[in-house]
């Protein structure tokens, strides 16, 4: 099963390192990870998507917890909502745009670059929603594509940061 | 606040930690620190290959308690470490090692001596950090310190680039540690010790089978206490070997599938085993020994081990005298001990060969040994009486650790050590003998000696249908008269001759007892219960 795990970490050289390099070395598969700056400097927060069994699952959140750059680990699977941003860069000849245009109001995506050949898509939406996105673009030609893995963050009075 | 240079503020928390004694080897990246050493009190021990600097300070950690603290230069000093830096953080041992680093603007540059340290170290390290400034050094000593000693015990990497070290400031040694995710656990949950309690209470043939976290705790009374207040039988890791006296009715030896048989059949019959700081690791067999059903607890100072190899009913993660001790402040009503299996007599002539070497050895004697077929003996049929005597390398198996632990061991005891060897792994860091010679240490040998990799053939044999292939040691020097070089005392004699064990004991200074041992003498794993 799929779990979103939110990672708060002290902000030191060699912490991505670390923590990806804990999940090459036990077999862990990530599906995506971001890690960005937080509101306070001296911490980093990362989101991590990965796959595995429920007791796979707690080995890794146990593992992550030894590490001593880590402070907190969660599991924020059924509790946070999440996002990410893809951008796609697809084929546009005068005979498609009209419908590529159609799929971006529906998608509510936007078009941050057009040329006479080309459009790049920008797509914000939970991961199931870009995988649509990209499902459904294919047919028009993808030519080149980035998404930038899931960030996730908790409903309503949550305040994880309070450390 | 204090003016002085990087390498002196490192020295000066070193002091103050109560490390008096550190194991290395100098290089161009370390002079500074080599400087302040120098002047201060803390007594140097040089060694002749890095490696062996981890092992000594890893000796030294595991016979005093105290923190192992070992230096090598950067680039090839730094990567010879690692095998020792492995070695002791898979055993849990509490070691600092301070690499060398080419200065900070050279960092990334491919300049001569230079490895990344801290990200080789980093994935079998307790903790990697690398000093970017003088003046933060007084705090992040202690804090590699602090990390090492607490929780589970382990090796931290401190890296120093040379121009940090020489570099002056005013510092700070007033800061303790300040670490957010740093948190271990000391007491264990009050309500997961009254389950235990209630467990413990319904169990009919309960087991406490003990591990090297007992060892670092130092948790032997209360585990004793614990034992003959049940009536359990107590069975050992090879890590936990010396948390109970071997000599006590209670005590059912080694388990594993080198272990003694009669505690792998008490563990088949037991309804309740009490794991206390052991990490059910793949050698132990405990997996494949327990009947479904028994209860297991699993009591830790690591919560990633509990529920790693096994499923655990009642899992306590903290700090294993304190979970004893918390058991005990409502003792049950003494129990008499459960119809276990008795004492077993083994004809393996290594049997014979440890039981007369246990007793003729001071009992004062720390026992090291390197990896094979020896060391298993050692295991298996020294009896072990006290905790911090008996050190091997149960973890990563690291041939050549034996006789810089042993260096270790005595230097930080004061007692005498003895090293049990084969002919494979004492060649592994041979040139120790003159670190040896020149230390002071009270180390003997003895090298039981099949002329092959004992251990690796024995596989073959079980594994391979007898095919042997790289397990020859022949080209092997006259050892003995290479020991002499050295300048100790050496004597050759066949493994049926006991009575040669009294010479290397009678010895006064440093000793080598070469046995020729029968190349076919296998260490013999135990297939079945």
């Amino acid at each position: 099963m799929r779990h979103t795990l939110s990672v708060v970490v002290v902000n030191s050289p060699g912490v991505l390192t670390r923590v990806s390099g804990l999940f090459a070395r036990r077999g862990y598969n990530i599906e995506s990870l971001t890690v960005s700056a937080t509101q306070r400097s001296d911490i980093s927060r990362m989101t991590i998507v990965v796959e595995g069994d429920p007791a796979v699952l707690e080995q890794m959140v146990k593992q992550l917890n030894k590490l001593i750059d880590v402070i907190k680990v969660w599991d924020i699977t059924d509790t946070a909502l999440s996002r990410e941003l893809a951008l796609i860069k697809v084929a546009c000849g005068a005979a498609v745009r009209s419908q590529l245009l159609e799929i971006c109001r529906v998608y509510r995506a936007s078009i941050v670059d057009l040329s006479p050949e080309y459009m790049i898509l920008q797509i914000t939406g939970t991961s199931q929603k870009v995988d649509a996105l990209e499902d459904l673009l294919e047919d028009y030609g993808i030519v080149e594509l980035v998404r930038t893995g899931s960030v996730a963050l908790e409903r309503g009075a949550n305040r994880r940061m309070q450390l | 606040m204090a003016w002085m240079n990087g390498a002196q503020a490192v020295v000066k928390v070193l002091t103050d930690q109560g490390v008096d004694r550190v194991f290395g080897l100098p290089g161009g990246a370390v002079l500074s620190l080599y400087d302040a050493l120098r002047s201060s009190s803390i007594a140097h021990t040089l060694v002749r290959h890095e490696a062996a600097a981890a092992h000594a300070a890893s000796g030294y950690a595991r016979a005093t308690g105290k923190v192992g603290v070992c230096i090598a230069t950067s680039g090839p000093g730094a990567t010879n470490l690692l095998t020792g830096i492995a070695t002791a953080n898979m055993d849990s041992v509490p070691l600092v090692a301070i690499t060398g680093q080419v200065p900070s603007r050279l960092i990334g540059r491919d300049v001569f001596q230079e490895v990344d340290m801290t990200g080789a170290a980093a994935p079998f390290a307790k903790h990697v950090m690398q000093a970017r400034s003088a003046a933060a050094l007084p705090r992040m000593m202690k804090e590699a310190l602090h990390i090492a000693a607490t929780g589970r015990p382990g090796a931290v990497v401190v890296d120093i680039p040379s121009d940090v070290a020489a570099d002056e400031a005013n510092m700070d040694f007033s800061q303790g540690p300040q670490l957010p995710g740093y948190r271990p656990v000391f007491g264990g949950h009050p309500l997961q010790i009254k389950r235990i309690r209630s467990a413990l209470a319904q169990a009919r043939r309960p087991l406490i089978l003990a591990g090297g976290g007992v060892v670092s705790a130092g948790a032997w009374e209360p585990l004793r206490a614990l034992a003959e207040n049940l009536g359990a039988p107590v069975a050992l890791t090879m890590m936990g070997l010396g948390a109970f006296p071997a000599s006590h009715p209670l005590c059912l030896g080694l388990t594993g599938m080198h272990g003694a048989r009669r505690a792998m059949q008490a563990l088949a019959q037991a309804d309740l085993v009490l794991v206390a700081g052991a990490r059910l690791g793949d050698r132990g067999r405990v997996e494949h020994t327990l009947r479904p059903g028994t209860v297991l607890i699993h009591m830790d100072a690591d919560p990633a081990e509990i529920g790693k190899t096994l499923r655990t009913d009642i899992p306590v993660v903290g700090d294993i005298g304190a979970i004893l001790q918390a058991l005990l402040d409502k003792p049950a009503p003494p129990r008499s001990p459960w119809a276990f299996p008795g004492p077993e007599r083994s004809e393996h002539p290594a049997a014979r060969l440890m039981e007369r070497l246990a007793s003729l050895l001071p009992p004062e004697t720390i026992v090291t040994t390197d990896v094979g077929q020896h060391q298993l003996w050692a295991a298996r049929y020294l009896p072990i009486e006290r905790p911090r005597s008996f050190i091997t390398s149960g973890g990563l198996g690291t041939m050549g650790y034996g006789l810089p632990a042993a260096i270790g061991a005595s230097l930080g005891t004061g007692q005498p050590a003895l090293v049990i060897t084969g002919d494979g792994s004492f060649q592994m860091h041979l040139p120790e003998l003159a670190t040896l010679a020149a230390s002071g240490a009270q180390v003997k040998l003895l090298l039981l000696d099949n002329g092959s990799l004992g251990l690796v053939r024995e596989l073959q044999d079980e594994h391979q249908g007898g095919r042997h292939f790289g397990v020859s040691l022949a080209g092997n020097p006259d050892f003995c008269a290479l020991a002499q070089a050295y300048g100790l005392a050496a004597r050759s004699a066949s493994m049926e001759d006991l009575e040669s064990l009294r010479w290397l004991t009678g010895q006064q200074g440093c000793a080598l007892l070469r046995l020729t041992v029968p190349r076919e003498l296998d260490a013999q794993s135990i297939q079945e219960v």
